[in-house]
């Protein structure tokens, strides 16, 4: 099968699978994306934190996966794979839920999903944190940024920066 | 948005244009998460297209439909504005600076990756990123974290990802027709919820 077609059937089927956000699809991706390109873990924890740079959803991060498979093309499919099947699906579920209006279902379902999207959530923190920190130095960085993010409303981009300007003056190995 | 009478009855005669540029200037400065903070202010603080209550059911809705609760907020303001075209735009604008941010450091990426100044960068980056969506998880979980049902919820999903490493559409067969049983309409915790 070609790349474009391969990438666009793993992207939306992940935008599909989405729920809670998007981030609870990350676990899934990260396999996938190894399985169907051979796609390393490092790789995907770069796309990712590098992701975090830009303004606007987080999940954005899905472009770079992308143009890191198959170049700037690759980025745009992945892209649009992503975000217009789950865009289309939600419009017609939003005009659906305005006709049938309000059930007593509706709250079950947002309780259902709380704990399986924060669950897959918990997934994604612990792939990122297992191949991300692997000396002291990288721990501490890890904390840090924790930390900061707990106790100030800094905002995380400035956080971003700073971590990779420890990780340069510290030479920190990766 | 012309006039105060409008606001209060048909507020809807919003131009496409300006349901783009609306959220192109949110998807262009909401650096470093807080998207739903800008979305809430935009829709009801600033342009005043729907009440806080609105706002909520419509957060919920989001929430839901899988995809991105972001995104899919965009998707329900625009149609609720202009329709089709409406939710085009305003997922469109939300999207687009980011996405063309994104792409230009990911040649940067391509390019300089095997450099080993960007490979002590890079670890920064990384190690930074994993603090970062550690209490992001932290913080959007902690309701969750505290009901005890949903706690196993979370631990048992957490276990049939990383230990059992089950495919996503599986563990959301398992988990979700549970999670169903466990909150149904009729339960205690459901119905306080409402209040």
């Amino acid at each position: 099968m070609n790349t474009e077609l391969q990438l666009t059937e793993v992207f939306s089927m992940l935008s599909m699978l989405a729920v809670g956000g998007g981030s609870a699809v990350l676990p899934e991706m990260q396999t996938l994306l190894e399985r169907y390109f051979g796609f390393t873990q490092t790789e995907f924890v770069h796309a990712y934190s590098i992701g975090q740079l830009a303004p606007g959803p987080m999940m954005l991060t899905v472009l770079i996966m992308g143009e890191i498979i198959d170049g700037l093309k690759g980025g745009i499919i992945a892209g649009l794979a992503f975000f217009v099947p789950s865009s289309i699906l939600c419009f017609s579920v939003g005009r659906l839920w305005r006709y049938i209006g309000e059930r007593p279902w509706r709250r079950s379902l947002q309780m259902a999903l709380e704990p399986l999207s924060i669950g897959l959530m918990c997934s994604a923190a612990y792939i990122i944190a297992k191949e991300s920190i692997f000396n002291w130095q990288t721990a501490v960085v890890a904390v840090i940024v924790a930390t900061l993010m707990l106790r100030t409303t800094i905002n995380p981009v400035l956080l971003i920066l700073g971590a990779a300007a420890i990780g340069f003056l510290g030479q920190i190995h990766g | 948005m012309t006039s105060k009478s409008q606001q209060a009855h048909t507020p809807y005669n919003v131009s496409i244009l300006t349901i783009f540029r609306e959220f192109l200037v949110v998807g262009g400065i909401s650096f470093g998460g807080g998207l739903f903070a800008f979305l809430r202010n935009l829709m009801v603080d600033k342009r005043k297209w729907i009440s806080n209550d609105e706002f909520v059911v419509m957060l919920s809705i989001s929430q839901a439909i899988p995809g991105l609760n972001s995104v899919n907020l965009a998707v329900l303001m625009g149609d609720k504005l202009r329709g089709p075209a409406g939710s085009f735009v305003a997922a469109l604008g939300l999207l687009l600076p980011g996405a063309i941010l994104v792409l230009v450091i990911g040649i940067f990426y391509g390019v300089n990756r095997h450099h080993p100044m960007a490979d002590h960068i890079l670890a920064g980056i990384a190690a930074g990123a994993a603090g970062l969506f550690s209490t992001i998880t932290w913080k959007t979980g902690e309701h969750t974290f505290h009901r005890l049902k949903s706690l196993l919820l979370i631990v048992f999903t957490f276990i049939l990802m990383i230990v059992v490493k089950l495919p996503l559409y599986v563990i959301l067969l398992i988990v979700l027709p549970i999670g169903l049983f466990v909150y149904r309409p009729s339960t205690q915790t459901v119905q306080d919820d409402k209040k």
